[in-house]
């Protein structure tokens, strides 16, 4: 048993690239489901329009980063309204049929061979980082403290990373204190009741679709970025119920409960991963093989999400008045 | 024992590896190109075909074999190049237009089917491109039928679970998107007794159905039942149904493995015409059984006391629950017939593609759509939106390529979402 191994990896689990990709992701939904009652099934679609904006402008056509970049956002926007329109006006269940639907022709879309000039079928596209690590503030080196560290290049999309984290609470934190924000908590507790009171929910709805879209791209580019690539079974509906389950644990419709939640489910998975692993490799598990690890840790992350939702629906640091599980 | 154990698990271990991408299920498994070569409508024996990538890099060389076909195999989707070599034809024939090379493009599971047509030497030369259209134009329509037949077959094999799910819905107000698994668990447990323990695909589809009723039974006896005692909002069900789907879905991964297998028998049925179509025995076998079960179902709902209670108990729960039905057993009733039927519908899938840990998933979404164009909570509605998703997604391949197909019938849906949200036959009021 290789315990500081596993220790390692674990804490790096708590920062690494894959938690804040997740984090940005379930942000977004935090502002959807959290503080808006929205169900949208589809996020995964939001980061992979991102992501290959991103990668596309650059891989394919040859334009600048920072236009990538723009285009990356532009088509969140895009893909909020097109999702948003004839969705928002009916019951919470068609707008998650349909957004998982839009995810998944997202994905086919990305991965298919009719468009592999494009998007580069399965395989993805890569190629496009050289302007963003030519930015790289930090010289080439290991960095670390103690056993835990991080080379300069996945540092670099780290700081960034966290950088877009922190914008995004703050983002999120004044907006949700604003006028605006009581309207969007009001949607969820009583849509008839902001009707009556003459505001226009479809607008409010849809201004949250696409601010919650554009967090989820931010996670988009950091998982373009720190990968160096983009492949469209990354952004499948998987991602999105994982980081549903995120929302849920760390407590929807609070600021800091996507941030927590990201990381103490990223430690865990991680944990469980490697100490099976390290359990199997010693010999004191024999009845399932390494092979099987990825099946159990998706297996846990089901029970969880129903264990949680049965037994503690808002999660480690909601409150369970904040949270909107009725169907209206 | 335990060696058993060890043994067994090494052996899923084994099959892990050939897990597949997670992705929509092709037709069958068969990703490459093929093609038959005949000549003066007898096949051509020993022709050599050889297969190379776009850029010329070799894949594959083969011959005809007696019955005239050939087929490639590839590892990769995209473009590939085929040429026949002249010289192994028959000493009279030659390639039709001249041109024998060939730039198909091979999609993800699935086959491309490449053509050489072959004319006597010297004999009346045709144009190119006369006779060619004209036959372009027949096959439009005689494969426009074999796609409606298809889309048929896929339509009533999504109506099953559809009509499953939309009774859940409709007396529950769950929407079950652990409604996939179910349709995996009667395709996997018909899987381990036809292969496991070596009965025929007959009676272990009968022990399928029979399992999957008992688990939608159970299901609602000991979880859905119990929330719904709780009290537990219809949102909240909703995300512990992807709970229970991911759940179930990578234990399925976990003891079954990500092979993708068929059937012990009904596998390589050879085709008989009907008119212009051209199927296997079991796919008429098979829509009987689905057009027979549908039509019991709604005979069912119609006419039996529990049917009728079931719709009232969808229409108005409470009122139905005032007027003396008990809503817990119908609810029971539901879900049982629910799990059977979605059961079925997995083993009829299974018979006509192949045995995998993801194919409730791969439907799951077709389910769905078929559900919401119909109206969400009506019966019969998820049976006429099914076979609108069906015979669209196959009718759709004329003109796109087949990867995009889902694509379509998603794309459809959203559209129908826009222009009639209740779905075809839902009522206005039911979407509030």
């Amino acid at each position: 048993m290789d315990w500081l191994n596993i220790f390692v990896t674990t804490v790096e689990a708590a920062v690494g690239v894959e938690t804040v990709f997740y984090m940005l992701a379930a942000i977004g939904i935090n502002v959807h489901f959290g503080y808006t009652g929205l169900l949208n099934f589809g996020q995964a679609a939001f980061l992979g329009v991102a992501g290959y904006g991103l990668a596309v402008t650059v891989a394919t056509f040859h334009l600048p980063f920072f236009l990538g970049i723009a285009i990356g956002l532009a088509g969140a926007v895009v893909l909020a309204l097109v999702l948003g329109i004839p969705t928002l006006r009916l019951r919470a269940d068609y707008l998650a049929i349909v957004t998982i639907a839009a995810a998944e022709i997202v994905r086919l879309v990305f991965r298919s061979v009719t468009f592999k000039d494009v998007f580069g079928g399965s395989d993805g596209r890569y190629g496009f980082s050289e302007q963003f690590f030519a930015m790289n503030p930090f010289s080439k080196g290991e960095y670390a403290i103690g056993p835990v560290g991080f080379n300069e290049r996945v540092l670099w999309v780290l700081v960034i990373g966290w950088i877009l984290v922190a914008f995004s609470c703050a983002v999120v934190y004044m907006l949700m204190k604003s006028p605006w924000g009581r309207v969007l908590k009001a949607i969820r507790e009583d849509e008839e009741a902001v009707r009556a009171l003459g505001k226009n929910v479809f607008a409010y709805k849809m201004q949250s679709l696409i601010l919650g879209g554009l967090i989820g791209s931010f996670g988009g580019f950091i998982y373009a970025l720190g990968n160096a690539s983009v492949q469209p079974d990354t952004f499948s509906t998987e991602l999105t119920f994982y980081a549903y389950t995120i929302v849920i644990l760390g407590g929807a419709a609070r600021v800091f409960g996507p941030v927590l939640g990201s990381m103490i489910f990223w430690v865990l998975l991680v944990f469980i991963g490697n100490t099976l692993n390290e359990l199997i490799g010693a010999g004191y598990i024999t009845w399932m093989s390494v092979n099987q690890i990825g099946a159990v840790r998706f297996m846990l992350v089901g029970l969880g999400l129903i264990l949680l939702l049965v037994f503690r629906p808002q999660g480690i640091f909601g409150d369970k008045r904040e949270i909107a599980l009725d169907a209206r | 024992m335990r060696r058993a154990v060890i043994a067994f698990t090494a052996f899923l271990g084994g099959l892990i590896f050939l897990l597949a991408a997670p992705a929509y299920a092709g037709p069958a498994d068969c990703q490459g190109v093929k093609g038959t070569l005949k000549f003066q409508g007898q096949p051509v024996n020993g022709a050599k075909v050889v297969v190379t990538t776009e850029d010329g890099k070799p894949v594959k060389e083969v011959t005809s074999n007696a019955q005239g076909t050939w087929d490639v195999q590839v590892d990769k989707p995209g473009k590939y190049k085929v040429t026949l070599d002249v010289s192994t034809l028959p000493q009279n024939a030659e390639v039709r237009g001249g041109v024998n090379v060939r730039t198909p493009t091979v999609y993800e599971k699935n086959c491309s089917t490449v053509l050489f047509a072959l004319n006597p030497k010297g004999g009346a030369q045709t144009p190119g491109g006369q006779p060619a259209e004209d036959e372009g134009s027949s096959g439009f329509w005689s494969t426009a039928a074999q796609l409606t037949f298809e889309g048929f077959n896929l339509g009533l094999i999504i109506a099953l679970a559809a009509m499953g799910l939309s009774l859940i819905f409709g007396t529950t107000k769950l929407t079950n998107f652990a409604h996939g698994e179910l349709v995996t668990l009667g395709a996997l447990v018909a899987y381990l007794f036809n292969v496991g323990f070596g009965l025929g695909v007959i009676p272990s589809a009968v022990i399928a159905v029979v399992a999957g009723g008992a688990f939608g039974y159970l299901q609602d006896r000991f979880f859905w039942g119990q929330l719904r005692k709780r009290g537990t909002g219809t949102i909240a069900m909703m995300i512990i149904s992807i709970g229970v789907a991911m759940f179930l879905r990578f234990l399925f991964l976990f003891l079954y493995g990500g092979r993708s297998e068929p059937y012990t028998e009904f596998n390589a049925q050879a085709g008989i015409e009907v008119g212009p179509i051209t199927a296997a025995p079991k796919n008429f076998i098979m829509m009987g059984i689905e057009l027979a079960v549908l039509i019991i179902v709604g005979i069912a709902l119609l006419k039996t006391r529990t049917g009728k209670a079931a719709r009232a108990v969808a229409d108005n729960p409470a009122l139905a629950a005032s007027s003396g039905i008990n809503v817990d057993r119908v609810i029971r009733v539901i879900w049982t017939s629910g799990g059977a039927i979605a059961a079925l519908a997995g083993i009829l899938l299974g018979l006509s593609q192949t045995v995998k840990y993801t194919m409730g998933q791969d439907i799951l979404l077709l389910i769905f759509a078929g559900v919401t164009l119909g109206g969400l909570g009506t019966a019969f509605g998820a049976l006429v939106g099914s076979l609108v998703v069906g015979l669209f997604i196959q009718l759709s391949t004329l003109w796109i390529s087949p990867e995009l197909k889902s694509v379509g019938a998603l794309a459809v849906l959203i559209i129908v979402l826009l222009f009639r949200p209740q779905g075809i036959l839902g009522r206005r009021e039911r979407i509030g």
